[in-house]
């Protein structure tokens, strides 16, 4: 890609009220083409008044948003034609079957002979034998499935999913994430909103939060466990004390665990080591790795201005 | 035109599924009445010379079927549309709102024109009716199907709930109908009455589709059309109006 191509999703100051509320207070991103990116944040954050917005089914009241170069509102075909979004509510029309389903989205888009690429979606998201099923009759993964298809029907460069995963179990969730997963190799771009953090760090390159209607922190996910998480060593004494050396950066949970920060495993066999001089000996022993829940409720916790990662 | 000719398909298909409720219960109530009030009345009431207090009641019948049908279509898919959230599969596509307008609109009408159609399969029968301006007959259908059905349009993306359109319906689709000259000619009213229903544009849509039977009616068929016209035309700017703002559907 060149400089100069356009983003996928370009955001840029958009401020929406909802009389008292203030859902979204100046809100800009850039989401560039081929990226896995999350969007997290905790209930009312305006996540989905973002996505809303980036699918023309909330009008911001000032700001601009585009996708792929086109601006929602002035150029609300060619955007709407690039971008598929998943909503977060379970919807269906009960009076048709998932086949129809996906027809009837493929022509909204002017396509007439979408059969192929129908077939092609129920099968890889395994909703081959429910083709002639009627919707009412699916069960609510099922339905989230064939929300996905219709989302994918006219081959969106850009796919938006609004928690996918929310009620979905296990192994329906590992199906969706590879057929994604899949879709971003393909050179699809994907914007996720989840609150299973662990699914954000597996999936996402970068991330953005949010809080209260604003971003309050945004970059690539290594970066953000860089900054806000760390590396822990939690040791339980049986006997002996804490040497000094190490008593100076750790404390103590609990559980009567003492939480040692580490930089990396050299440095865990270096504090063994001392524990071992100084006489310890333990009752337990455990290495965190630095997680995205930590960073999140870092972050989450922090006093309310835009942040970024340093 | 992107979207136009699958919306349309879908909100035909959507009534055609559950037929037995959206065109034979509504026939079957407009043979109920015309049994009901052609027995009672047949023998009292005289409007048009040469035509048969039953014959005059069809063509009426059909019509209100006709208005009743069109504005329940649009209405009730949009609401069932907004209350289940799956109207989102229609405001997410490339679809321009006059595509929108027009797929619901020519849907309502479908379904009005099938129904009053179904009226007049099933009177048939029963008592023969002359035709004697067909043209004029199939203006007023399609101009007052088309009336209702973008008023049901607008009452389907006001309301937020069933019971918000429910009051719609009944207590200004209902009287409206039912005060439109059905069951009688507006001559035969009091002045006062008679003057409020010349404001009432469901009577130029009924008395200028009788006027396509019979070539009689209470006002001439040019300015019911031109009434029925404009009102439709009105509603019409309105709606579209409304779907360009995204009034009440794009928040």
């Amino acid at each position: 890609m060149s400089v100069a191509a356009a983003a996928a999703v370009d955001i840029r100051g958009v401020e929406k009220r909802f009389g008292a509320v203030h859902a979204l207070r100046g809100v800009s991103l850039e989401v560039r083409p081929g990226e896995f990116f999350g969007l997290l944040g905790p209930n009312g954050a305006g996540k989905t008044t973002l996505i809303s917005a980036l699918g023309g089914l909330a009008r911001p009241d000032s700001g601009s948003l585009a996708v792929m170069g086109h601006d929602v509102a002035g150029d609300f075909r060619a955007a709407r034609r690039a971008v598929g979004i998943v909503p977060q509510e379970i919807v269906f029309d009960p009076f048709f079957t998932v086949r129809e389903t996906l027809r009837i989205q493929s022509g909204y888009f002017g396509l007439r002979r979408n059969d192929a690429w129908i077939d092609e979606l129920l099968e890889r998201l395994a909703l081959a034998s429910k083709a002639e099923a009627n919707m009412r009759s699916l069960s609510g993964g099922m339905k989230r499935r064939v929300m996905v298809a219709q989302a994918l029907v006219h081959r969106p460069p850009v796919i938006v999913l609004d928690e996918p995963t929310a009620g979905v179990d296990v192994e329906l969730r590992q199906t969706l994430w590879q057929f994604i997963r899949g879709l971003n190799a393909a050179g699809h771009t994907i914007v996720l909103t989840t609150h299973y953090l662990e699914e954000a760090q597996q999936l996402c390159s970068r991330i953005a939060m949010m809080k209260d209607g604003r971003i309050v922190a945004m970059d690539s996910v290594a970066n953000l466990l860089a900054a806000f998480s760390e590396r822990v060593l939690r040791v339980k004494l049986e006997g002996g004390e804490l040497p000094a050396a190490l008593a100076t950066n750790a404390t103590r949970d609990e559980a009567g665990y003492w939480r040692i920060p580490v930089e990396d495993m050299a440095q865990v066999e270096t504090v063994l080591a001392r524990l071992r001089e100084a006489g310890a000996t333990l009752s337990g022993l455990e290495v965190s790795e630095p997680d995205l829940e930590e960073v999140f409720l870092h972050i989450m916790r922090r006093p309310g201005q835009e942040l970024r990662a340093p | 035109m992107t979207g136009f000719p699958t919306l349309l398909y879908k909100e035909v298909l959507r009534f055609w599924k559950v037929s037995f409720q959206t065109v034979a219960a509504p026939v079957l109530s407009a043979l109920l009445y015309l049994l009901v009030f052609a027995h009672a009345l047949a023998s009292h009431v005289q409007v048009f010379p040469g035509v048969s207090y039953v014959q005059f009641l069809i063509p009426g019948l059909a019509m209100m079927a006709m208005l009743q049908n069109a504005f329940a279509n649009s209405s009730s898919s949009i609401i069932q549309s907004k209350i289940t959230g799956n109207i989102v599969f229609i405001l997410l596509p490339p679809m321009a709102p006059v595509e929108i307008f027009a797929a619901y609109l020519v849907a309502a009408m479908v379904r009005g024109l099938v129904v009053g159609l179904g009226v007049f399969a099933a009177t048939l029968w029963l008592i023969p009716i002359p035709v004697a301006k067909p043209l004029w007959a199939i203006g007023f259908a399609v101009v007052g199907s088309g009336m209702l059905g973008v008023l049901g349009i607008v009452a389907g993306i006001w309301s937020e709930k069933f019971d918000q359109l429910a009051a719609f319906q009944n207590f200004l689709v209902m009287p409206l109908t039912f005060l439109a000259g059905v069951f009688y000619s507006v001559h035969s009213l009091p002045p006062f009455w008679r003057g409020l229903s010349r404001l009432n544009p469901f009577f130029y849509a009924i008395d200028g589709f009788r006027y396509g039977f019979f070539a009689q009616s209470d006002v001439s068929p040019w300015a019911s059309l031109a009434f029925a016209t404009a009102t439709f035309t009105a509603l019409s700017l309105l709606t579209l109006q409304l779907l360009r703002r995204g009034y009440k559907l794009r928040h």
